[in-house]
């Protein structure tokens, strides 16, 4: 029985911490905004939740090349550590912007191109785990999902792209979300503080996240090793 | 890289001469996207009411879903075909680049997706009395098409070897081929509704974009997908 390394255990408690200052910081010390009010609290994890998101996507991406050149399992868990947890994190960010929408654009969704980018990228990332699920060997389900991690990588700033094109032509209540967009403002320091605080908050608990998941990777092989052996 | 040598165009050409021999005989893909192809259109006739007005603004988009879900259908049976009866371990055991196969499977399922758009096109001009042979719309339809089939065949090579192959290449091919078909779309209907060229150019580089991005990853990654 493998225990839990220390260094982990000790990022655990960490990540609790600063998920606990970062929730003040959003929900007490960061100013009300001036138009929205308290819903643009929600702002702070919005951004924090989709930065690791697409964080971690790259980082598939990434690993999935590096898998293909090195054939090391240990690359493909990253892997998919990175597109479950990301997964997660991005559906949270989804959830979490339509909570801002709703009384900020007086709409739950709208297809702006940020918000399709981001609805058909979890699409993707749902059909990466459609596909391993349905590969039993595990060196195929690695090529697979590496490859199938680029074209989603790929793919991904493109559809942005054309989306763009569509708004452009047919402009909607909110454009992208640059300055001028409606539900745009500007940021008083103290804010600043609990933005950034944010982020840096949210990218701990995306390595924790992960090495937990590295570590269950790891755990599953092995289990698997260990039926393999016992029905011989 | 080295420069592609005779026998890689040889061994491609082989290969679309073997796809399309037996299709010639046999007609079962071709026939199938086709009936299909118009039951959709069909089927879009009285779900849209493709009156006059409507027609207008949706034509583009008829065409390009009609020409994605006959795509999906001609894709997936085309590497079907060559996963039955271990076909495919013969083409492997063939000493040639394995990119001359996905070149050569490539170009043969572009063929059927022409083919099967070149009896579309008429057919719908004569339905809804519109005149789609426009040379613009005509090259919006080979660029989109091309990166359809570049993205189609390597994901298709993935799913006929997954359990669930028979519904897999869509939930693949669909969320990787969005901008593809989008910018195709979008393009289309600039062209179909004469607007300024200006306004066709950005969709019309985006389809280039995409065709040149998802012809390389597979001319570099379908060896992967493919070796046992």
């Amino acid at each position: 029985m493998q225990t839990k390394p220390t260094a982990l255990k000790i990022l655990d408690v960490v990540s609790l911490i600063l998920l606990g200052i970062s929730t003040y910081l959003a929900l007490f010390f960061a100013p009300t905004e001036a138009v929205m009010g308290d819903v643009q609290r929600v702002f702070y994890f919005h951004i924090g939740t989709a930065w690791v998101g697409l964080l971690g996507f790259v980082i598939a991406a990434v690993a999935g090349i590096v898998y293909l050149i090195t054939k090391d399992m240990r690359w493909d868990r990253f892997e998919v550590a990175a597109v479950e947890v990301s997964t997660v994190f991005f559906f949270i960010t989804i959830v979490l912007g339509s909570i801002w929408a709703r009384p900020a654009w007086n709409t739950w969704w709208t297809w702006d191109p940020r918000l399709t980018t981001a609805a058909i990228t979890e699409l993707i990332y749902i059909a990466y785990f459609m596909l391993r699920q349905g590969i039993e060997d595990p060196e195929k389900r690695a090529r697979f999902g590496a490859v199938y991690t680029l074209l989603g990588g790929l793919s991904a700033p493109l559809t942005f792209m054309v989306i763009r094109l569509f708004r452009t032509i047919h402009p909607v209540v909110i454009g992208n979300a640059s300055a001028a967009a409606e539900g745009g403002f500007s940021m008083t320091p103290d804010m600043r503080t609990a933005f950034f605080f944010a982020l840096f908050a949210f990218t701990v608990i995306f390595v924790d996240m992960i090495w937990h998941r590295l570590r269950l990777g790891a755990l599953e092989e092995k289990v698997e090793q260990l039926k393999l052996n016992t029905s011989l | 890289m080295k420069a592609p040598s005779p026998s890689f165009f040889k061994a491609m050409m082989a290969i679309v001469r073997k796809d399309l021999a037996a299709e010639f005989r046999s007609r079962e893909l071709l026939s199938a996207m086709l009936v299909f192809s118009l039951l959709v259109i069909i089927i879009f006739n009285f779900a849209l009411e493709l009156d006059v007005k409507v027609r207008e603004s949706v034509t583009a988009g008829v065409l390009w879903t009609t020409f994605a879900f006959a795509g999906t259908l001609g894709l997936n049976r085309s590497m079907a075909v060559e996963k039955d009866r271990g076909c495919m371990d013969g083409l492997l055991l063939a000493p040639v680049d394995r990119s001359a196969i996905y070149f050569g499977k490539a170009i043969s399922n572009l063929a059927f997706m022409l083919v099967v758009e070149a009896i579309v096109l008429p057919v719908y001009s004569m339905l809804y009395n519109t005149n789609l042979f426009q040379p613009g719309l005509l090259l919006v339809i080979l660029l989109g098409s091309i990166g359809y089939i570049a993205v189609g065949t390597l994901l298709a090579a993935m799913s006929v070897q997954t359990r669930t192959r028979d519904v897999m290449l869509p939930i693949l091919l669909f969320p990787i081929a969005i901008p593809v078909l989008l910018a195709a779309v979008k393009a289309s209907s600039g062209f179909l509704n004469g607007a300024e060229f200006s306004e066709i150019l950005a969709p019309l580089n985006l389809l280039v974009v995409y065709d040149l991005i998802f012809i390389a990853i597979p001319l570099m990654f379908f060896e992967y997908v493919v070796e046992e």
